[in-house]
């Protein structure tokens, strides 16, 4: 996933868009992210000349906030939900039949570099527990059976309907 | 004919974008309103018809073809059908205030919302001068909604006290407690009450910016209030010279970036600082030294909305709920394992068997209920003998427990509550800012004091361990996540202490070896 271009990513633009915002940084990286997928180590002098910060303040925030990636992610990003309502519901089980059925833990990526497994504290879906994320979707009641389903809509053609 | 059919997050994520695509694919363009809140239900289709809005429900879109010749026949014949949606017990018997609005339209619709008495709280206020304003609100009693329950107009008084250029309303919508989303469906379902609350705010205490910082995980609600935010100042609710008064106030959505923390009002404005979300020492308040330095209002999502029914109706009208010193109504958020679990709009004093009982129905999983958590993942966990407890903050706090922001979470008999007491220290691990020791080292060291008492290791001098642990974390920490963390795990071991003594002391752990919980269910 890692490519060159991302390596030495131009975020000039975004810096540019986001420099004179109060309190700018965390909508400047959550653009970076939307556009790179990640915040890549690279981009960091950048942000910090552009909004007079430290390098050590910008990493700061970067590692503070779960959301934002240093790293390449997978097409996927898959959160299953580990708070009490969820649990309550038998999200441990999935979260154990996901990991299995992955190959992964948490913070991990498919080998293919489809799905990357990421743990959330609440998806505010609580009264049908246990709830799951996959990147801007979420769904309800979901069992083992109903998580194998889901991955294997993902892993469908583009094109096929989800 | 109108046929609804919800945007709400839990109805999309029970399927309701396939509903409304076989409603088009039928020729019936649905309107995409928000959710009532009975999620049991959802989704949640809706018909007006002759015998007013009935419902059919929970729908999937293999029965729409169903209902839609149902329709044309006998209604009442389909096996889905609900009858009149406003006669379902589950609402009829509420008092909805803050969600008298939810579900009836499209969320997003301004002239929806003015026909329902929208913006008539603003238009009284602009009336008004700022001190009338905050003296409503002090009138009618409103407590911060977020969990603190620290008087609204108070807060307000000191923020309009302060001789500043540049003041802020701030919303707190980063609704991070597990078992709630009273917030979200405010956002979701009828987000100008909140925007027009916020200006209100502005109006009150002279502040002519306002940001609602949003928690990452509701992509709904963002795309929501985004759009209400931008027709809004379309139609000059927002923006410079409100309706032609001379009054500005510019309303903006901050994302947050997933971390529990930021739900705290101190941590959140170093947040939309654009810092780490650090919780402040408190002096100084943020009603005088909050964002950027500034005076500002922190309030919950709840509080402000309830801000609009409260200029709309009088502080009079809205005192008249509640009981004590709680006035007004509790948004009760029935979640986990239950059977019928939804948003519950009441005046203060309800008791929490009577919602889950009679509300809720008992478990989803039919099996007994064993522990309820109210207040999100600081709260205490109670055992059937206070559950006549009656819901408000006064009661709860003399039980040590706590309201909260109002969310409750039910366990049947499968729970292992040692599991949920670990659980508890583990998420402070996880969500901690680090600022405090008591916090940030204390939770590491609960979670492995409760291994070691499960485990049969030094038990009875690892209880007590974990006893002065929890001490250390109640006195010591600089705010509620490293102060309450103590709350469920004191409460799983005092009323059930059994869960912790399961394990064979020579087994290891079934949870660090399988990753499921010891005690299974």
């Amino acid at each position: 996933m890692e490519t060159s271009a991302q390596n030495t990513a131009d975020i000039s633009h975004l810096v540019t868009q986001y420099k004179a915002v109060p309190g700018g940084l965390l909508p400047l990286l959550h653009a970076i992210q939307a556009e790179l997928g990640y915040v890549p180590d690279t981009t960091v002098p950048a942000i910090a000349t552009g909004l007079n910060l430290s390098r050590a303040e910008v990493h700061g925030v970067i590692s503070f906030y779960h959301d934002f990636k240093t790293h390449p992610v997978g097409q996927h990003t898959v959160q299953i939900c580990r708070s009490e309502a969820c649990q309550s519901m038998g999200s441990r089980q999935l979260e154990a039949h996901a990991k299995a059925l992955l190959g992964i833990d948490y913070h991990e990526t498919t080998e293919d570099g489809a799905i990357t497994l990421e743990p959330v504290y609440c998806l505010g879906n609580c009264a049908c527990s246990p709830s799951v994320r996959i990147n801007n979707d979420i769904y309800a009641r979901v069992d083992a059976e109903r998580f194998d389903d889901l991955m294997a809509d993902i892993k469908a053609p583009v094109g096929e309907p989800k | 004919m109108s046929i609804y059919i919800p945007q709400d997050t839990t109805a999309l994520a029970l399927g309701a974008e396939a509903v409304a695509r076989v409603l088009q694919a039928a020729g019936v363009e649905p309107v995409r309103n928000g959710s009532r809140g009975l999620f049991w239900l959802e989704p949640l289709l809706e018909v007006d018809t002759e015998d007013g809005r009935i419902g059919f429900g929970p729908v999937t879109n293999k029965d729409i073809p169903g209902i839609l010749d149902a329709l044309e026949t006998d209604a009442s014949s389909h096996h889905l059908y609900l009858g009149q949606v406003e006669k379902i017990e589950y609402l009829a018997s509420q008092q909805r205030l803050t969600y008298a609005r939810a579900g009836l339209g499209d969320p997003v619709c301004l002239d929806n919302y003015q026909a329902l008495n929208g913006f008539v709280g603003l238009s009284n206020a602009l009336q008004m001068d700022g001190q009338q304003i905050v003296d409503q609100v002090k009138d009618s009693g409103l407590r911060g909604r977020g969990g603190a329950a620290f008087p609204a107009g108070i807060k307000w008084q000191t923020v309009l006290d302060c001789d500043s250029e540049q003041k802020y309303i701030v919303c707190n919508a980063d609704e991070g407690d597990s078992g709630t989303f009273a917030d979200r469906l405010v956002m979701e379902a009828d987000p100008y009450q909140l925007i027009e609350g916020m200006t209100v705010a502005g109006l009150a205490v002279g502040a002519n910016q306002g940001y609602i910082y949003l928690r990452s995980e509701y992509p709904v609600a963002h795309k929501l209030l985004n759009i209400a935010i931008e027709r809004a100042v379309e139609a000059n609710f927002l923006g410079d010279n409100i309706q032609g008064s001379g009054k500005t106030f510019h309303l903006e959505v901050r994302l947050g970036a997933g971390a529990y923390i930021c739900g705290e009002e101190t941590s959140l404005l170093d947040s939309l600082e654009g810092k780490r979300g650090m919780v402040r020492a408190k002096p100084p308040l943020p009603a005088i030294e909050g964002l950027f330095g500034k005076p500002t209002v922190v309030n919950n999502v709840l509080t402000l909305a309830a801000i609009s029914t409260i200029l709309e109706q009088g502080a009079e009208a809205y005192q008249n709920f509640g009981m004590g010193r709680s006035r007004g109504t509790l948004a009760i958020q029935l979640a986990g394992n239950i059977k019928r679990g939804g948003l519950i709009e009441l005046a203060f004093g309800v008791t929490l068997r009577e919602v889950v009982e009679d509300y809720g129905q008992g478990t989803h999983s039919g099996r007994p209920i064993r522990a309820i958590q109210v207040g999100g993942p600081l709260g205490a966990f109670l055992p059937e003998s206070q559950w006549d407890t009656p819901m408000d903050y006064e009661a709860f706090a003399a039980i040590k427990a706590m309201i909260g922001h109002g969310g409750i979470v039910v366990f049947d008999d499968s729970a292992d509550m040692a599991a949920q007491a670990r659980f508890a220290m583990e998420f402070c691990v996880v969500e901690s800012c680090g600022k405090c020791t008591p916090c940030r080292i204390g939770s590491v060291r609960g979670v492995e004091v409760i291994d070691r008492i499960v485990a049969n290791e030094n038990r009875d001098d690892n209880l007590i361990l974990l006893h002065e642990l929890c001490d250390t974390m109640e006195l010591g920490s600089l705010c509620a996540m490293g102060g309450m963390t103590p709350f469920p795990v004191r409460s799983a071991l005092t009323h059930f202490q059994e869960d912790f003594f399961v394990q064979d002391a020579a087994g290891p752990l079934l949870e660090e070896a399988t990753g499921v919980s010891p005690g299974g269910k």
